[in-house]
C-alpha cells in the first residue's frame, strides 16, 4: 500500500434524533490535494465539516489525520494536530479588528501565558512582535493588505471570507477545509479566490473544498465526492463524477439544480 | 510631542498624592475613610471585570473571593488562632487562595452560559457566605455569625497603618496610610489588567466572548480559558479582602451578601465592562453616591425638623433609577470599551452569531 491518506473518514454517521445526517460515510483526502466536496443542501456537507473538526460527536464511525485519531477530541486538539478550518455562515470575531481576529489564530502555536503577559518578559514581548508580524503577512497574503485596522464585521462581503483564511492559516494547518468560501461572491472575485487555493496548494497545504459552483469544482478538484442525503454516492475525477447518473439524479431530485 | 502625556500623568500622580489632604481638609475624616473604600472596590470591580467585562462570564458570587481573602487573612494575623504572621505573607496567599476556589467553583459552570451561569454562582457565593456564617461548631472556625475581629492591621517595617503616623511633625491618620498602600495596590493591579488585555490570554478571553465556537475553532482551549479568567478574577478579589480585613480590624458574613456580589457588578456594567477607566467611574460613583446620600437625612432633620425619606430608601430609589435610565441611553455603561461599545450596538449582534446554529439548510 501507498503511503497513507493524510484525511482518512471512515464509516462516519451522525444522527439528529431521528434524522441520519451522515450514513457510512468513507473518504479519504491524499497530500497536497484539492478534494471538493459537493452535494444537494442539506446532504450534509457542513454536518461532516463539524464532525471532522470535534464540534460534533460522531454517532459512529472514525476520523484520523496522518494517522492519527481525530474523532472524540477537542476542537482545539483538532486545530493543534493541523486541521483547520472556515465557517458556511461566517463565524469572525466581529468587533475585533480584521488584524485581531489573524493574531487569535496564533493562539495554538504560542505559548505565552498570564506570567509572561504580566512581567512583559523578553520571551513574551518576542512573541507578541513574531505574531503581529505573521498576522500581517498573512493579512497580505489573501489580498487585505491594507484592511487590518477595519473592524472584521465592517469588510465587505468577501473580505469577511478571506479574513476567515488567513485567521484559519494562522493556525498553521496542513489540512484547510472550507465551507462555501466562494458563496456570494461575483465572478473577479471567484478568480481571485481559486488563485488563492492553487497558491496555498503550491505552498504544500491540502484543501478540502465545499462547493455549489461547478465550474470552481470542475476547474480546481483532483477528486470530488458527491452527498446526498448524508450518503456518498459518487467520488472520482471531477469530470467522471458529473456524468454519473446517481449524481446528475440526486441534483435534478432535489429542491436545488 | 510626548511631553504632554508626561504632564498629565505627573499632575495625576501629585493629585493622588494629596487626595486623601484634599478630601480629609475639605470635607472631613470619615470621607477619607470613604475613600479608601472606593480603592477597595476599584480592586473588586477590576477583578470582576477580568471574568465578565474580558471573559464574558457572567459571575454573581463573585464576593465569596473577597470573603476568602479577607477570612485567611484574620486566620493568619488576629489572636483567634493565635496567629500573626506579617501581611507581606498573608495577603499573597489570600490572594492564592481566592485564586484556586476560583477553578474549583469555576470548573463545574463550565458547561454553563449566561442566566445559567449567573444562578449557578450566585448560589455558590452564598454557600460561601453561609459556611462562614455557621463554621463555629463544632470547631470554631470562623466565629459564626459574630464575626472576627482585633485582625492584625498591616504593619509595614515596624510601622503599624492602624494608628496615626507623625511625619515631619505632620500626623497621618490610619486611614490616610491605608489610602497609600490601597492606591499601591490598585495601581498594580491596574497594570496588571491592562497588561493582561493586551496579550494573547486577553485576545483568547474576547474571542470566547465574542463566539465560544469560533474561538475553539481557532484552537483556543476553551475550558482552561475559562478557569484562568476566574483564577485571576477571584485572585483580585482574595486580595482586596485581604486588605479589607486588615484595614477594618474586624470581619463577619455580614460583609459579604450577594448584595455586595451584585453591587460589585453594577459597577462594571455602569461603567463599562471590559474598559479599566470605565471599570473605575463606576466604582468610584456607586461607593460615593450612597456615602452623600446619607446627608439628605440630616439636611431633612435640619429644613423640615424631621426624616420624611428614609435616605437608605432614597438610596436605592435613585440606584434604580439609575440603572433603568442607563439601559434605556447608554447600555454599554458610562464609558465603554471600544469593542463593547461595538457589541452592544451592532445590528447582527454578537449574541445572534452565538445562537447561529452550525447548520445552515432549512431541513
Ligand atoms: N445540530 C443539528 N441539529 C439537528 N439537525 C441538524 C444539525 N446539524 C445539521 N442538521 C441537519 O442535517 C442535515 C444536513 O445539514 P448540513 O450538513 O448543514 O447540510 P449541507 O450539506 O447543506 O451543508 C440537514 O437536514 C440539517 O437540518
Ligand atoms: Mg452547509
Amino acid at each position: 500500500m501507498s503511503a497513507p491518506a493524510l484525511l482518512q473518514v471512515s464509516a462516519v454517521s451522525k444522527r439528529f434524533g431521528g434524522l441520519a445526517a451522515l450514513e457510512d460515510v468513507s473518504l479519504s483526502v491524499g497530500r497536497g490535494e484539492i478534494y471538493g466536496l459537493i452535494g444537494p443542501n442539506g446532504a450534509g456537507k457542513t454536518t461532516l465539516f463539524n464532525c471532522m473538526t470535534g464540534l460534533y460527536d460522531l454517532s459512529a464511525g472514525h476520523i484520523h489525520l496522518d494517522g492519527a485519531p481525530l474523532h472524540g477530541r477537542k476542537p482545539h486538539h483538532i486545530v493543534e494536530a493541523g486541521f483547520a478550518r472556515t465557517f458556511q455562515n461566517i463565524r469572525l470575531f466581529a468587533n475585533m479588528t480584521a488584524l485581531e481576529n489573524v493574531m487569535v489564530g496564533r493562539h495554538p502555536r504560542t505559548r505565552a501565558g498570564v506570567l509572561g503577559a504580566v512581567l512583559r518578559t523578553p520571551g513574551a514581548r518576542a512573541e507578541e512582535a513574531a505574531i503581529h508580524n505573521r498576522a500581517r503577512e498573512l493579512m497580505e497574503y489573501v489580498g487585505l493588505k491594507n484592511k487590518g485596522r477595519t473592524l472584521a464585521g465592517h469588510l465587505s462581503y468577501g473580505d469577511q471570507r478571506r479574513l476567515e483564511i488567513a485567521r484559519a492559516l494562522a493556525t498553521e494547518p496542513r489540512l484547510l477545509a472550507l465551507d462555501e468560501p466562494v458563496a456570494g461572491m461575483n465572478p473577479t472575485e471567484r478568480r481571485q479566490m481559486s488563485d488563492l487555493f492553487l497558491r496555498l496548494r503550491a505552498g504544500g497545504l491540502t484543501l478540502l473544498l465545499i462547493e455549489h459552483d461547478v465550474k470552481l469544482v470542475m476547474d480546481l478538484c483532483d477528486r470530488v465526492a458527491v452527498l446526498d442525503y448524508g450518503r456518498k454516492i459518487a467520488e472520482g475525477e471531477p469530470a467522471l463524477v458529473q456524468r454519473d447518473p446517481a449524481v446528475i439524479a440526486a441534483y435534478l431530485g432535489g429542491d436545488e439544480a | 510631542m510626548r511631553e504632554r502625556p508626561r504632564l498629565a500623568l505627573a499632575l495625576l500622580a501629585v493629585l493622588l498624592a494629596a487626595l486623601p489632604f484634599l478630601i480629609g481638609t475639605g470635607l472631613g475624616n470619615s470621607w477619607v475613610r470613604v475613600l479608601d473604600f472606593v480603592l477597595l472596590y476599584v480592586l473588586l470591580a477590576l477583578g470582576l471585570n477580568i471574568v465578565v467585562g474580558y471573559a464574558g462570564l457572567l459571575d454573581l458570587g463573585y464576593i465569596a473571593f473577597y470573603a476568602l481573602g479577607a477570612y485567611l487573612y484574620a486566620w493568619l494575623a488576629s489572636p483567634h488562632f493565635g496567629l500573626h504572621l506579617p501581611f507581606w505573607m498573608v495577603l499573597p496567599l489570600g490572594a492564592a487562595l481566592a485564586g484556586v476556589f476560583g477553578v474549583l467553583l469555576g470548573a463545574p459552570t463550565l458547561r454553563l452560559r449566561g442566566d445559567y451561569l449567573a444562578i449557578v454562582t450566585l448560589g455558590f457565593g452564598e454557600i460561601i457566605r453561609i459556611f462562614m456564617n455557621n463554621l463555629n461548631a463544632p470547631f470554631n472556625l470562623t466565629n459564626g455569625p459574630q464575626g472576627m475581629n482585633l485582625i492584625d492591621p498591616v504593619s509595614i517595617g515596624g510601622v503599624s497603618l492602624g494608628k496615626s503616623l507623625e511625619v515631619a511633625g505632620i500626623t497621618l491618620p490610619s486611614t490616610y496610610l491605608y489610602y497609600y498602600l490601597f492606591l499601591a495596590a490598585t495601581l498594580l493591579v491596574i497594570v496588571v489588567a491592562m497588561r493582561l488585555q493586551h496579550s494573547r490570554v486577553g485576545r483568547a478571553w474576547a474571542a470566547l466572548r465574542e463566539d465560544e465556537i469560533a474561538a475553539a475553532a481557532m484552537g483556543i482551549n476553551t475550558r482552561n480559558v475559562k478557569l484562568l479568567a476566574f483564577a485571576m478574577g477571584a485572585t483580585f478579589g482574595g486580595l482586596a479582602g485581604g486588605l479589607f480585613a486588615a484595614f477594618q480590624g474586624f470581619i463577619s458574613p455580614e460583609s459579604f451578601t450577594l448584595w455586595e456580589s451584585i453591587l460589585v457588578l453594577c459597577m462594571i456594567v455602569l461603567g463599562g465592562m471590559g474598559n479599566i477607566p470605565g471599570v473605575i467611574l463606576g466604582a468610584v460613583l456607586l461607593t460615593v453616591i450612597p456615602e452623600a446620600l446619607r446627608y439628605i437625612g440630616d439636611l431633612q432633620r435640619a429644613t423640615l425638623g424631621q426624616v420624611v425619606v428614609d435616605p437608605a430608601d432614597l438610596r436605592m430609589l435613585l440606584f434604580g433609577v439609575a440603572l433603568v435610565a442607563m439601559m434605556l441611553f447608554r447600555p454599554a455603561g458610562l464609558l465603554p470599551s471600544r469593542q463593547r461599545k461595538r457589541e452592544f450596538s451592532a445590528q447582527d449582534g454578537v449574541a445572534e452569531q452565538e445562537q447561529a446554529s452550525l447548520y445552515d439548510t432549512k431541513a
